[in-house]
């Protein structure tokens, strides 16, 4: 079984965000593999682990993604190889088209990548990846059985979960509960080196074209007001309280 | 600081990190109240990510990591509870004997099954009457054919009631003192080993401290480590490498009271305003950070020059007193800032401060390091 994983470097979840000129600020905050493409990871690595095979872990980005990729390969992954588009203008089909092409040639039964990234929350890459690479995709997914050249793949659905098979090659985005990520352990911190890391650029893979999405602006979420007490008798503040959803809030 | 590290060594860091805030910081307040080492916990979990005994080699089941890497998961581990990185360093401590003089043999036969099935080790060296004065001992070890026979009793021993092998020092020949002694592994289960009171302690409750008792305990005199004589040069050396260790868990223990500190301060509200904007607390927060960053510095100095193989027991000693004293100060004044909510035990700063205090006086007492240190400097 030949599995290949997309990861994106995000920002850590603990990371203060500082915004400057409408871009958020980089320099000294910790990056980490995106939590939903940890989710992946892990369960590529399970599947390898029944059943054989090998983990290839892909991901777009510049010099420091290597880092995000490195630890993917001190988790368990056998290669990486890193899209490299530092300071080229990219958007999500830009990065899909990118990866699509990247690993259209190699041999591959499934591809996991997480539903989203925590930073921008598109949820672009998986899908479109897929549909480029004419893949069955499941999206969303929180328990996945591999067996028989299929895929049975059980994704969360508004009020209850439901169950997908498709066969293999396919395309399969992770959601929170899919598995619990291990720790890298220390012997494979020092044979990540060790292990290939390659890397291709945007021309070297005939990917070009200017982004068709333009960020015009980032801002960070308003900060939070103060909350509003009412402290007289039930009766008058429960009235105060209907003005103030009604008049102030006005969400009834 | 950053920059002088290695993509590997900050990736061992970062694993030791997330283990200490995930699998050790959470609990530590439990076990330090339960005053017990939380073995089947942890065991299996350090195990499989390889932080069990960081000291054992690739060759024998181990990671092949830098006396740099090695400061810096200690510095996470005692961040997340000293009381665990003690326990976890005794794992290690038992084990540079072995490394220093062990034949492959010993080596595999006593190190394998602590990285790959969760066993435990002890250094039993201090005596009732032996603490400081290590050419003392009272422990004999007589030789009767392929076999010697131990006969004495050891205290404050880190994992006494845990290990699985006991790395004991006593005297072959007791006319000859510091030249007399030597080193034997003495596995749990042979007769006549035993432990006897456990201490209960003022701090570092998360480890296990016994006394061990050997009464005609019999080993054969091929668990016996390097030539007879060599027992005392044998700690030596180990307490050598194991001093940055302690220094780097006394950072790791200030770092901790210190994060607490700065965040208390600046929530903390008095006189209509966060206490960390009075200058009073000021000074306290900037002399922790200035003293933590001096005593990581000097603790990784130490280290690297392990690495090249230059001579490191002037540092290893500076490091050892400056960083445990630097973490009894930064604990204290921790509570300090804290006031009344750092006395109660709701909060940790109480529990670092009892746990620093036992890294100024264990693996040689800031008082014999300084001994060291003028030896050094005065040659």
């Amino acid at each position: 079984m030949n599995i290949v994983v997309l990861i994106k470097q995000t920002f850590d979840t603990e990371a203060k965000i500082a915004i400057k000129e409408g871009k958020i600020v980089a320099d000294g905050v910790t990056q980490i593999i995106n939590p939903y493409d940890e989710f992946a990871l892990e369960e590529a690595l399970r599947i390898k682990e029944k059943s054989g095979g090998d983990v290839l872990v892909v991901s777009a980005g510049g010099e420091k993604v290597k880092e995000a990729l490195r630890s993917a390969l001190a988790m368990g992954a056998d290669r990486a190889l890193l899209v490299e588009t530092e300071g080229a203008a990219v958007d999500e089909g830009i990065v899909a088209s990118a990866l699509a092409k990247a690993i259209s040639g190699l041999s591959y039964n499934l591809v996991l990548s997480g539903w989203k990234a925590i930073d921008d929350n598109s949820a672009q890459v998986g899908g479109r990846v897929a549909e480029t690479l004419g893949l069955p995709q499941v999206n969303v997914v929180t328990q996945l059985t591999i067996e028989d050249g299929k895929a049975l793949a059980v994704r969360e659905v508004e009020g209850g979960t439901e169950t997908v098979e498709v066969p293999l090659p396919a395309l399969i985005t992770a959601q929170r509960g899919l598995n619990e990520p291990r720790y890298p352990n220390m012997r494979g911190i020092m044979q990540a080196k060790k292990k290939e890391l390659k890397v291709v650029t945007l021309s070297e893979l005939g990917v070009s074209g200017a982004p068709q999405v333009a960020v015009k602006n980032v801002v960070l979420p308003p900060a939070k007001q103060a909350g509003k007490l009412f402290r007289d008798d039930v009766a008058t503040s429960v009235a105060q309280l209907v003005q103030a959803l009604r008049n102030e809030a006005k969400v009834i | 600081m950053n920059l002088l590290l290695t993509e590997e060594q900050l990736a061992l860091r970062d694993l030791a990190h997330d283990f200490a805030a995930h699998e050790i910081r959470p609990y530590a307040p439990d076990w330090d109240e339960k005053e017990s080492f939380p073995r089947s916990e942890l065991a299996q979990k350090a195990v499989e990510v390889g932080l069990w005994n960081i000291a054992v080699p690739e060759a024998h089941g181990g990671t092949d990591i830098d006396a740099v890497s090695t400061c810096l998961i200690n510095e996470e581990l005692a961040w997340g509870c000293a009381g665990i990185a003690t326990s976890i360093g005794g794992n290690s401590l038992g084990s540079y004997p072995l490394l220093i003089a062990g034949t492959d043999e010993q080596k595999e036969r006593f190190l394998r099954p602590q990285v790959e099935a969760g066993a435990m080790a002890a250094f039993a060296l201090t005596e009732p009457n032996a603490g400081s004065d290590v050419a003392s001992l009272a422990t004999t070890a007589h030789r009767e054919g392929d076999e010697y026979v131990l006969q004495g009793r050891k205290c404050f021993i880190t994992n006494g009631d845990l290990a699985d092998v006991y790395v004991v020092f006593a005297a072959t020949d007791r006319s000859q003192g510091a030249k007399g002694l030597s080193t034997f592994v003495v596995e749990r289960g042979t007769a006549g080993l035993s432990t006897g009171k456990k201490e209960k302690k003022m701090g570092i409750r998360a480890s296990n401290t016994t006394e061990v008792i050997l009464e005609e305990v019999r080993v054969p005199a091929a668990n016996r480590l390097g030539a007879e004589g060599d027992g005392f040069k044998l700690a030596m050396k180990t307490l050598d490498i194991s001093r940055p260790s302690v220094a780097a868990m006394a950072v790791g223990v200030a770092r901790a009271a210190y994060e607490t500190a700065l965040h208390y301060a600046k929530e903390r509200v008095q006189f209509g305003k966060p206490i960390a904007s009075f200058q009073a607390i000021q000074t306290i927060l900037a002399d922790m950070a200035m003293a933590i960053e001096t005593a990581r510095l000097l603790t990784l100095k130490a280290a690297m020059l392990k690495d090249q193989g230059l001579p490191y027991t002037l540092e290893s000693a500076m490091c050892k007193a400056y960083a445990t004293d630097v973490a009894m100060k930064v604990t204290t004044d921790a509570v300090q800032v804290l006031g009344g909510y750092g006395y109660s035990r709701e909060y940790p700063v109480e529990k670092w401060m009892r746990d620093a205090k036992i890294l100024q006086i264990y693996e040689g007492t800031n008082q014999i390091q300084r001994l060291v240190i003028a030896n050094q400097i005065l040659r």
